[in-house]
């Protein structure tokens, strides 16, 4: 059981994300996009989605530097375990409060107003129970884990569990010791990037942030547009080669 | 010099009845999908009114097109690029669905399911986005012909530019209609504004697109543009707008809004343009000056430099040709009695329209004078300045001078031509008068008055054999045999729509083919989607206007 959840699962969902997304790329370029409601309802989006995206910005942020910053490279800046982990704990809380107050501001709205709700998909919904989720069950290992006063120090488990997983000797045993609440946590992430591809939440992959260099006006030639792959054994229809050298007829 | 070529249209209002044919035709041809039902590539406002969607053109309120910093540099009025990513989660400056109109259609099954019963059945209109009861409050045209003025006109962004009086006596004397399609400006602030970089303008023939396998749904363009005419599809997630029919224009056939226009109002032609000018032109200090600006840009395509520089720039020499015929050239530049919409929004847009005479003619005839004389018209045209001073609102920033000498070219026309058909001697002092020679006059009055087909639409076919893929492209000619093949319509697993995208005629081809060989529409089951009579080809059976067939006895062929 311990290999299947911290071992296979964890691989399999990570080669489904890569392999997800270069595949929904090819696949479904149009159907890759926000999927926006604004336009049905604006009031609510307003204060909720702000909210709720750069909430859960900071959150993977945060998640960037707890995971892939190891303990001892911290210390060696001197930055002592308890000032660390009282940021952590402080600024996870903020953001991890900003998301989900957004998505729960962003649900109601969702459920509430009617075009909203009828323009939901199944997968949305799916999406939705599996993000909430995800985000509660880490929110209370943040909360939960400081009110009982003895938290658990998961710079010494689920992050180096997390590298060994990319230096391919996952460390089962780490993720073993961690809280139940961290189990719970990291399980239904590896779920969510499982089925992250396939949902709407593939635009995080499309920040525009090109947009910050780019000329304002884009010319493109009708050609890039109209072009597309020939048919393999198919070939295009050329003028058979003249036996002889032809006056071309004057062009108008 | 950099010599680039620009598809542009002219529509002469003083043609207009506002019979909105060219919308209808153009929502069979673009928009009658679900996702768009609210959308109009080309809607027929009339003016004075608040357009659609409402009061678009307050861009104190909307944000959309450019402005001049103080240091006269040109900026995206909305904000630069870290604004539009600042506010990308929820755009503050995005019109509602309720600015469009909701969406409706009828419950007609009502009608013929009521069972008996005292009062007469009703067909309430219901939401095409939730699928409740709704109270239809607005839509495209609801202000049409002054309808529920002076409550409604009073709204209007351009009356509220011109002083009191003038707008009260305005409703009484004056109304003309504005058919509106994009403009495909030469600078367009849509394209800026799209964090995708989807938008872009075709270097062959100016025309603007989203390129709907890149659009991710930011919905920046439709703030950006001005004239509010990218719209957001709320099934796709996408942003569409007006395609200025690129799959006829690129086969030498006019737009369909142009094709089926009653009043034979449209031109379409080529201008040829100074793509190295642009960006100066619109970043000319004085609103007023922008008319004159843009025009300067333009490039006489009878100039032997300017043909040298176009084929330079790789320009084929049946597109210069083209551009020396185009009535577009003419009506701007020749006769000079086209003028651009809302320049100050400094988009350089390439619909130009030729302001309506008509209102003071239709004065001059009431008040007993005789309206084709052209003292009486010059004077008019003088003394009615209401109608010039709006008229000014639209097309010059405010500028009367330039309206007032498009008028008065109109008016003298029509007293010239008078005599012309009357037998009567001419009068070469009323061609002097207006700036034209007599040869000009004639020249013009044919364009507006008596133009064919063939000279109202001057387009160029699209030249394949130039790109290195001749002969796979001439996407009507040929070709459903792309790449991955059909996967008509309907919803894939991820949306509307999604999937691998189809060539356009391909997706034509197998709409038409399902409608005319299947009895069911869009999507039967769904009574969030119903059929609405305008989406309904008048193939198959749209079970939720029909009542079901009635069993026929023995094997009737259906006739």
């Amino acid at each position: 059981m311990t290999t299947f959840l911290w071992v296979i699962v964890p691989y399999v969902s990570l080669a489904v994300f890569v392999g997800g997304h270069i595949w929904r790329y090819r696949y479904d370029k149009f159907g890759w996009t926000t999927r926006s409601s604004q336009l049905y309802e604006s009031r609510l989006l307003r204060l909720g989605s702000p909210l709720f995206h750069f909430g859960i910005l900071f959150v993977v942020l945060g998640h960037i530097g707890g995971l892939l910053i190891p303990e001892s490279a911290t210390d060696a800046v001197g930055i002592s375990e308890t000032f660390y982990h009282a940021v952590a704990v402080s600024l996870g809380a903020i953001s991890g409060v900003m998301t989900l107050t957004g998505i729960a501001i962003l649900i109601y709205r969702r459920r509430t107003t009617g075009p909203v709700f009828s323009a939901t998909t199944k997968n949305d919904k799916f999406m939705y129970v599996l993000l909430v989720a995800t985000l509660v069950a880490g929110l209370s290992n943040t909360v939960l884990g400081n009110l009982i006063g003895h938290p658990h120090d998961y710079r010494l488990s689920v992050a180096p569990y997390f590298r060994s997983i990319f230096y391919f000797r996952p460390a089962v045993d780490l993720m073993t010791q961690a809280g139940i609440g961290f189990q719970i946590h990291v399980t239904l992430a590896w779920i969510l990037f499982a089925v992250w591809p396939f949902t709407r939440l593939v635009h995080f992959f499309s920040a525009p942030l090109g947009y910050l260099t780019r000329p304002y006006i884009v010319y493109r030639s009708r050609e890039a547009a109209v072009a597309r792959p020939v048919r393999r054994g198919w070939e295009p229809v050329t003028a058979p080669v003249a036996p002889q050298p032809r006056r071309r007829r004057a062009q108008r | 010099m950099r010599v680039m070529a620009q598809m542009a249209m002219v529509m002469n209002l003083d043609k207009c009845i506002g019979c909105h044919t060219c919308s209808v035709t153009c929502k069979q041809a673009w928009t009658n999908r679900t996702g768009v039902e609210y959308v109009w590539f080309n809607n027929v406002e009339t003016r004075p009114g608040q357009g659609y969607p409402r009061t678009y053109e307050d861009q104190g309120r909307w944000q959309g097109g450019w402005r001049l910093t103080r240091r006269g540099r040109l900026t995206l009025r909305a904000g630069g690029r870290l604004k539009k990513l600042a506010t990308i989660f929820s755009n503050p400056l995005l019109p509602n669905i309720s600015d469009y109109y909701e969406p409706w259609t009828y419950d007609y099954e009502r009608l013929l399911t009521a069972p008996t019963q005292r009062d007469t059945p009703v067909a309430r209109p219901k939401s095409l986005l939730s699928g409740r009861d709704m109270k239809v409050q607005w839509s495209a045209n609801w202000d049409d012909d002054l309808g529920g003025s002076p409550e409604l006109t009073v709204n209007d962004p351009i009356l509220k530019q011109v002083s009191e009086k003038v707008r009260l006596e305005f409703e009484k004397t004056f109304m003309f209609y504005l058919p509106r399609i994009c403009e495909h400006c030469l600078n367009p602030s849509c394209a800026a504004s799209c964090p995708s970089g989807a938008i872009y303008k075709r270097t062959e023939d100016g025309i603007v697109l989203v390129d709907q396998d890149r659009c991710r749904g930011w919905r920046m363009c439709v703030t950006g543009c001005p004239y509010k005419k990218v719209y957001f599809n709320h099934r796709t997630g996408k942003a569409e707008k007006c395609t200025f029919c690129y799959p006829r224009i690129e086969v030498g056939i006019p737009t369909v809004c142009a094709e089926t226009c009653v009043g034979r109002l449209r031109y379409i032609g080529v201008v040829l343009y100074d793509a190295d000018r642009v960006l100066d032109a619109a970043s000319t200090p004085d609103d007023q000056d922008l008319y004159m600006a843009q025009r300067s840009v333009f490039l006489d395509p009878d100039d032997p430099g300017v043909r040298r520089e176009a084929e330079r720039a790789g320009i084929p020499p049946d597109w210069v040709e083209a551009a020396q015929r185009s009535p577009v050239w003419a009506l701007i530049s020749k006769y000079q009695v086209a003028l651009p919409l809302h320049p100050e929004y400094r988009t350089m847009p390439m619909v130009w329209y030729i302001p309506p005479l008509s209102p003071m003619v239709d004065a001059l005839r009431d008040s007993g004078h005789d309206a084709e004389d052209e003292r009486a018209l010059f004077g008019a045209i003088d003394a009615l300045r209401i109608p010039v001073e709006y008229l000014a609102e639209l097309f010059t920033a405010g500028d009367p001078r330039p309206v007032r000498d498009v008028l008065a070219r109109l008016g003298g026309m029509r007293a010239y031509m008078r005599d012309v058909n009357l037998g009567a001697p001419r009068r070469p002092q009323i061609a002097e008068a207006v700036g034209l020679t007599e040869d000009e006059i004639e020249d013009m009055y044919r364009l507006l008055a008596l133009a064919k087909y063939d000279e109202r639409y001057v387009i160029p076919s699209a030249h394949g054999e130039m790109h290195d893929r001749a002969g796979e492209l001439e996407e009507l000619a040929c070709s459903l045999d792309y790449e991955s093949g059909p996967g008509m319509g309907g919803s894939g697993p991820f949306g509307e729509m999604s999937g691998g995208s189809q060539p356009v005629a391909v997706e034509n081809f197998y709409a038409l083919k399902q409608r005319q060989t299947s009895d069911v529409f869009v999507d039967p089951g769904n009574s969030r989607r119903r059929v609405n009579l305008l989406n309904w080809d008048g193939k198959g059976a749209a079970e939720d206007v029909m009542p079901p067939r009635a069993a026929t006895d023995g094997d009737r062929e259906e006739l």
